[in-house]
């Protein structure tokens, strides 16, 4: 209990000290996840819109594939994306292997499933109750679709949400693409590992409440955009949340 | 509802629908509508004429067939059977030509002002007209209101609004006043009132007999999926010919 005890000093240490190693981390920890997660939503959210307000053959196919893949194994797709970036692969000549951009690409394909899915679902949600009103309006399927996209904004918001902590959280496919290269391609996840591999507890403990706090934070945010939202558009109770 | 057949929104060719909307979209006729669920039919070989102007009231027990009827009418279901005829024009351009106030109004999650602009915006329509319509509906107070945060009567005001935005030739209502109170009730029927002596073509549905007599020119009476009775509203309110009609008006139960 003493180390551990000793540990969590030494790891608060780091953090209210500023550690530059430390913050480095935390920096392209934050770049990859929210970059993924930004091309994640662009990808993911108008597929999801397109899903649910379209019907056609083999769409319960469709629904079920996508919805099969949020369970991705981060490391089969760090291999795949690995074998596809490596030089003697179909993009090896984009030399983006052990690169941050590798990593993005891996977080993105693993949680473009999850955005796809989850605004899918929330959108037909919303779409059940719009349909016959878009109908009447002779609505065309893109003035649908945008409409739909942006009346549930702020349930999309948890969608992405959702997208961020799975990619922040991920380390099976970033350790593989990027090779938790020293001021290279070390992430927070990948750096904690590393860490307590060595037996080096204050640094990974430091790393993992920097992690917990960056969570905590981005819910946070969040959570009160919705709050102000709420209050200026009445989304209130009857949110499709 | 899972079991009816919508109906897709097809566009038409540029040339097609140039042609489409120089035509005028009534008279209105109604063949041999048939519209059938697992269960059984919800209409029943419907036959009906509407002429080209006034105030058509519908009016029938509960599953008689009237909200399903205004929606095969408005072009968003598909019948099993029998045919809807615009004036000859295909399902789709008489669809765009129309407006349906639905019973419980989908109000999208903006202001007042954003739901007519949505609107306007969407069918092409001028959106200086915006501040004139809620004027019109008394919701300019509001506009820059959450339309979600609406009363009852005002949300139907504003989708009343909303339909007149899209400047219909027919405008259907399914009990736009159900449950409303009787200021409401008032403002609605002014507003279809003037909405009727501007032109535009009314086909409204009311369990409300006093609302029917005020505002109907004519009367379709539905029972069991089928028209019962249609006459001139000066006819049926005081003799009306069927059964079905004199005990409804009567307040007597009818099945």
């Amino acid at each position: 209990m003493q180390d551990i005890g000793e540990a969590f000093h030494l790891a608060l240490t780091l953090v209210l000290s500023g550690d530059a190693d430390l913050f480095e981390i935390v920096g392209l920890s934050l770049q990859v996840s929210l970059s993924a997660t930004l091309i994640a939503c662009a990808i993911g959210l108008p597929v999801g819109a397109l899903l649910a307000v379209s019907r056609f053959r083999g769409r319960g196919a469709v629904l079920v594939m996508i919805n099969a893949l949020m369970g991705l194994p981060p490391v089969v797709v760090g291999l795949l994306v690995y074998l596809y970036l490596s030089r003697s692969g179909p993009l090896g000549f984009l030399g983006l292997l052990y690169t941050p951009g590798a990593m993005i690409v891996a977080q993105t394909i693993l949680i473009v499933p999850i955005v796809a899915a989850l605004s899918r679902q929330v959108l037909e949600d919303l779409h059940g109750e719009y349909a016959e009103q878009f109908r009447s309006l002779c609505l065309s399927r893109w003035q649908s679709i945008t409409t739909l996209l942006w009346d549930g904004r702020y349930a999309l918001m948890t969608v992405g949400l959702a997208g961020f902590g799975r990619a922040a959280a991920e380390v099976g496919a970033v350790i593989i693409v990027g090779g938790n290269i020293d001021h290279l391609t070390r992430v927070m996840t990948t750096a904690i590992a590393l860490e307590t591999s060595k037996g080096d507890l204050p640094l990974a403990l430091a790393l993992g409440i920097v992690l917990l706090v960056i969570a905590l934070g981005v819910n946070a945010g969040v959570q009160m955009l919705r709050m102000s939202a709420a209050k200026q558009a009445s989304y209130g109770a009857a949110a499709n949340v | 509802m899972s079991d009816l057949q919508i109906t897709d929104a097809v566009r038409l060719p540029r040339r097609r629908a140039a042609r489409a909307a120089a035509r005028p979209l009534l008279p209105l006729s109604v063949s041999g509508l048939r519209l059938d669920i697992p269960q059984g039919a919800l209409l029943d070989g419907l036959d009906l004429t509407l002429p080209r102007h006034g105030c058509t009231v519908i009016m029938g027990p509960n599953g008689a067939g009237k909200s399903i009827l205004l929606k095969l009418l408005h072009g968003l279901l598909a019948p099993t059977a029998g045919s809807v005829s615009w004036n000859g024009l295909p399902a789709t351009a008489a669809t765009a030509r129309q407006a349906l106030v639905f019973q419980k109004p989908v109000l999208l999650r903006r202001s007042v002002a954003a739901n007519l602009d949505f609107v306007l915006k969407a069918r092409g329509g001028n959106r200086d007209r915006r501040d004139a319509l809620l004027a019109d509906v008394g919701l300019a107070h509001k506009a820059r209101q959450p339309a979600r945060s609406l009363s009852g009567g005002e949300a139907q005001r504003l989708a009343l609004a909303r339909a007149l935005a899209t400047d219909p030739e027919v405008l259907f209502l399914d009990e736009p006043t159900a449950s409303l109170d009787p200021a409401s009730v008032q403002v609605i029927e002014r507003i279809v009132g003037e909405a009727c002596a501007r032109g535009t073509r009314i086909v409204f549905v009311t369990h409300d007999i006093g609302q029917a007599r005020r505002i109907a020119d004519d009367v379709v009476f539905l029972h069991r999926g089928r028209v019962a009775e249609h006459s001139a509203a000066a006819e049926f309110f005081p003799e009306p010919r069927t059964l079905v009609a004199r005990d409804y008006l009567a307040g007597r139960i009818v099945l």
